[in-house]
């Protein structure tokens, strides 16, 4: 059909429509013909991009330009080109502080991801009991950072609190934060936990909402197990919730500051001292701007790359 | 006014979705049938300016309108599933496009909603909301919002394929009667042969996003130009069989039938019978026999629809009227006039009679 | 394979205050093909959700032959079901899927793959085994769920509850002819969940009719095309179904408006007692002749649908609609009067939408 049909010799208001034959030349002006475009959508986006100007590039930029820099004072400083970039990588507290990082990361998302999955499956579908438990669940999202910090401060020592109590006097487990490294971690790690395992849970829980009927239907009468209704319906549907789960919680982890400064101020020695951390110690505490400033652009390009890794990787295997 | 779609094409991800489609749809109702990849709810979209094509231009009233907004347009659109909005009212849903329109006051509004409610049978729910509706009613509340606001162009996009078949049967008869007043360029979608039989509109034939055909339906019916359009149209579907011409003649599993013209010794037919014209008895003293098996008949009051397995393992359908008991397994013989087979060359044309004029192939 | 007996099977979603099913007893025979039919809110699905087990009635127990599986789940009563949309394991192959209710169901491995084979074969799915469902088409992949509802060898019953919605018109009718023949091949009871007639009269051996929560009539197909007990069952099944005509007996005879179109027959061969009734015949069965022949009544053509196979003639009597079926290319022209004739042995009479009788023939009183 390449030429130009009409609904021809169609009686309509006793008129009959005629063909019109297709010009060559018709066909060529179409091609030639720049489409009007609506382009007005633009100008919406521009308070979007003045305020992220403002809020995000000009302090990035601030950053950049201290990271080339030596700066003595406001007024005295000298260009040191990638100088800066080469001793915060070359520096061996900054290397550690990165593997502890990434190991806290890795350690929770292992624990969360699967923990808040399991909660989701488990909690109630209808009725009362669904707003309890969401209401229940929810609970720790509410609180803020440094308050969590300070709660798991008081609940894990071991004179005062339920939990350090608990642990050393019923079950008879030497473990003190404060002195002991390996209490340290595995608190702010159990915190950690405590506090975002519930996000992975609402995540997990709004994508199993989302399955229709017919599937668990189809599974109880395909006789599919428990295990294998998991793993054939509920588990490929969450794929979408869980990336972004994964995402969030990796970048979240990864940065994390409030609750083990609040807790353990990064201590005992550098047991918990996260990259974040050991930042701000750099920037506030020794006002060595230059360092500090590489130092944060590094960081921030490594939280940028892991997450694109990550949603390609998630994205790809889907399909 | 006038629709244009002037070599419109679409892709997506490699495929085509519609390749050139070059239409001129006037007043009034126009058919557009198709199996369901046919490409049929992307030619809506682009007529109606909700997705751009990727070449062509759409005129209205030989204006290209192909860039401008659908909000910008006089259009009105009827989708498959129910779409209502849901914390409205039925009188609200319906008076909602009539909002944003100068020429209906208050007043104004009012009156058209009861106008088309009366019309689509629904001015007794004007106070529910759409969840208080049963489906068939939901479907009649989205149709009514379509028609409230005069539009230039109406798009319904298989309105009836989600309903029930006696509401369907009703809901068309109702359509057909409305449209047929309509001075708005109508274009009603549907894969259902008997719906675009019924409707009795100009209609455009889609397959795999290429117009196959325009014209009557009826006259296409009777007339396929191309095996497609029969297949199209075709409810229950055609029965097919492979021919090859041989002394002037065509050669199908053991039957023989002048050809409608010369061709070459050797060249592959491709044949086509209606259900319906395949009889178990010798009606017309023309007719050829076939030897088959009977592999199942479906006997529903009006109707017996056998299964056949032909030699070669072809498999043909016979309507035949009223009751009629068959035991599968057993062999018979059935008999297709020649007269009523469509005969297509193997590019899907059909090869009609040199000079000799059709037999008309109704009943 | 059993014999699947409801023994008054109801259902009400709000505590008994309505009911979506009325308490019904009904059995459904082993190896049989069933169509339910009935329009949409019906309680077709209802009642396919108490069979499976997905459900538990309100009222009444189930039996599958002597073993009463009232509180069953689903798991433990040997069912499969088609649903009306795909439902697939997205990211497994064509044939894992097809595999994946043997498996569960610890079939040792030569008889799984046997069995997915010999199932793929029936619908076609040769080519597409080891492609990932999520992958296919609509249409393929709801032939990849019918199959997995068929692939069991030792089911109480397949239930289909509107398994062709999403395919394509003309596949419509090879896989309803397909999955007859597997009917017939393997022996399972079907009940096969339907809102259009010509599925279900050309699927079934035996139809049940529901409409509003309640059993209107149940036989063969052409039982209840050919003689409908029901005002409802005359409506739904035929296409266009039965035109129904006022009229009113007087002294044994059924008149319409001034026109005397036979006597009345009660179901069991005597008079009907007089008054109003309703005239229902199929429009296959109305006869159009341009002069009166035999007892008819007058009728103003209102148009006529070609339908290609045939045409169908609209008219008017007395101001109600009665149509014609007739054969293509009907020489009847709109705003025409033509005589329509109601053959005795296809026409009846219903009071209250229930049948009561049917018309004779006038007896030598022709003319009236």
């Amino acid at each position: 059909m390449s030429e130009q049909t009409t609904v021809a010799g169609s009686q309509v208001g006793g008129e009959v429509v005629p063909a019109t034959p297709a010009g060559g030349s018709g066909a060529a002006e179409t091609r030639a013909d720049p489409k009007p475009r609506n382009n007005r959508a633009w100008w919406l986006v521009l308070p979007v991009v003045v305020s992220v100007a403002f809020t995000a590039v000009i302090p990035l930029m601030t950053v950049v330009n201290f990271s080339v820099q030596d700066v003595f004072s406001p007024s005295d400083r000298i260009f040191v080109g990638l100088e800066w970039f080469r001793s915060v990588t070359r520096d061996p507290e900054v290397r550690a502080a990165f593997v502890r990082t990434l190991l806290f990361s890795a350690q929770v998302l292992l624990l969360e991801i699967p923990l808040g999955v399991a909660l989701a499956v488990v909690m109630p579908r209808r009725g009362v009991w669904m707003s309890v438990a969401l209401v229940l669940v929810a609970l720790p999202l509410l609180i803020p950072w440094n308050v969590v910090g300070t709660i798991w401060q008081i609940f894990a020592r071991g004179d005062i609190g339920l939990g350090g109590w608990t642990i050393n006097n019923v079950l008879g487990i030497n473990f003190n934060y404060t002195l002991d490294s390996t209490d340290a971690w595995i608190t702010v790690l159990v915190m950690d936990v405590w506090h975002w395992t519930p996000l992975v849970a609402l995540l997990a829980y709004a994508g199993l909402r989302s399955i229709p009927g017919p599937y668990f239907q189809a599974a109880q009468i395909d006789g599919a197990s428990a295990w294998a209704t998991f793993r054939h319906i509920q588990l490929p549907r969450l794929r979408g919730v869980l990336t972004i789960a994964i995402l969030l919680r990796f970048m979240d982890s990864f940065m994390i500051y409030t609750e083990p400064f609040v807790v353990t101020g990064g201590g005992p020695g550098n047991a918990t001292s996260f990259l974040s951390i050991l930042l701000s110690k750099i920037a506030v505490g020794q006002f060595d701007l230059g360092p500090a400033g590489a130092f944060s652009l590094l960081y921030f390009l490594f939280v940028q790359i892991l997450c694109y890794v990550f949603f390609t990787v998630l994205t790809r295997s889907g399909r | 006014m006038t629709l244009i779609l002037d070599g419109v094409s679409v892709r997506q991800r490699g495929e085509t979705w519609l390749d050139d489609i070059r239409l001129e749809l006037p007043n009034g109702m126009t058919t557009l049938v198709g199996p369901m990849t046919a490409g049929k709810t992307t030619l809506m979209r682009v007529a109606a300016g909700l997705s751009p094509p990727d070449s062509g231009r759409v005129l209205v009233d030989g204006k290209d309108v192909t860039g401008i907004s659908v909000r910008k347009r006089s259009v009105a659109f009827v989708y498959q599933q129910f779409i209502n909005y849901p914390s409205l009212t039925v009188h609200e849903n319906i008076a909602s496009p009539l909002r944003l329109d100068r020429r209906f006051d208050r007043e104004g509004i009012d009156r058209r909603v009861r106008e088309v409610a009366e019309l689509m049978g629904i001015a007794d729910l004007l106070g529910r909301r759409p969840a208080e509706l049963s489906g068939g009613q939901q479907q009649r509340t989205a149709i009514a919002r379509a028609l409230a606001r005069p539009v230039d162009l109406l798009l319904l996009d298989e309105p009836l394929a989600n309903l029930d078949f006696k509401l369907r049967e009703q809901l068309r008869a109702d359509l057909k009667a409305m449209f047929a007043q309509s001075r708005s360029v109508v274009l009603y979608s549907t894969a259902d042969p008997n719906e675009a039989l019924s409707f009795a509109a100009p209609t455009v034939v889609l397959g795999e996003g290429r117009v196959r055909h325009v014209g009557e339906v009826a006259d296409m019916y009777a007339h396929p130009p191309t095996l497609a359009v029969a297949a199209t149209l075709s409810d229950p579907p055609l029965n097919l069989l492979p021919g090859v011409v041989r002394d002037g003649r065509i050669e199908c599993l053991g039957m023989s039938f002048p050809a409608p013209r010369a061709h070459v010794d050797g060249t592959d037919l491709i044949l086509a019978v209606r259900p319906h014209q395949v009889s178990i008895t010798r009606e017309s003293p023309g007719a050829l026999a076939l030897p088959a098996e009977i592999r199942l008949a479906e006997v529903t009051g009006s109707a017996t629809f056998l299964h056949l397995l032909l030699p070669g393992r072809r498999h043909l359908v016979a309507h035949l009227p009223g009751t009629q008991l068959f035991t599968p397994g057993e062999s018979t013989v059935v008999y297709v006039d020649p007269a009523h087979v469509f005969v297509f060359d193997a590019t899907g044309e059909r090869l009609l009679a040199t000079g000799a004029a059709e037999v008309d192939l109704h009943g | 394979m059993a014999d699947i007996r409801l023994e008054g099977v109801g259902h009400s979603y709000d505590g008994g205050a309505t009911w979506a099913l009325k308490p019904m007893t009904w059995t459904w025979r082993s190896a049989r093909a069933y169509a339910l039919l009935g329009p949409s809110g019906c309680g077709k699905t209802t009642l396919l959700n108490i069979i499976s087990g997905l459900l538990t009635p309100t009222v009444g127990r189930i039996w599958f032959d002597d073993r009463e599986v009232t509180g069953v789940p689903t798991a433990g009563r040997n069912i499969a079901q088609v649903f009306q949309f795909p439902v697939l394991y997205e990211e497994m192959s064509v044939y894992d899927n097809l595999a994946f209710p043997l498996r569960n169901r610890k079939y040792p491995k030569n008889e799984v793959d046997q069995r997915v084979r010999q199932v793929s074969r029936l619908l076609g799915l040769d080519d597409l085994l080891r492609r990932r469902s999520r992958r296919l088409d609509p249409g393929r992949q709801q032939i990849v769920s019918l199959g997995r509802g068929l692939v069991r060898s030792q089911v109480a019953a397949v239930l289909l509850d509107e398994p062709l919605t999403v395919v394509d018109p003309a596949l419509k009718w090879t896989l309803r002819s397909k999955l007859k023949e597997i009917h017939r091949d393997t022996g399972h009871t079907l009940i096969y969940v339907t809102h259009d007639q010509t599925e279900a009269l050309t699927f079934a051996d035996e139809v049940v009719v529901l409409n509003e929560g309640e059993m209107v009539q149940a036989g063969e197909p052409a039982e209840l095309f050919l003689s409908p007990a029901h005002e409802f069952v005359g409506h739904f099944i035929g296409s266009p179904g039965m035109n129904m005509l006022p009229a009113e007996i007087v002294g044994g005879v059924v008149c319409v408006g001034q026109a005397d179109v036979g006597t009345a027959a009660g179901q069991s061969g005597d008079g009907l007692p007089p008054g109003p009734v309703r005239i229902g015949v199929r429009p296959e069965f109305v006869r159009v002749t341009g002069a009166r022949t035999s007892p008819g009544v007058a009728a103003r053509v209102t148009g006529i649908d070609r339908m290609g196979a045939y045409d169908l003639v609209h008219t008017r009597v007395n101001g109600h609609p009665v149509i014609a079926r007739t054969a293509a290319g009907s020489a009847c022209r709109p705003d025409t009067v033509e005589f329509l004739h109601f053959p005795e042995e296809r026409t009846f009479l219903f009071r209250d939408e229930v049948r009561c009788g049917s018309l004779a023939p006038l007896n030598g009183r022709d003319q009236a």
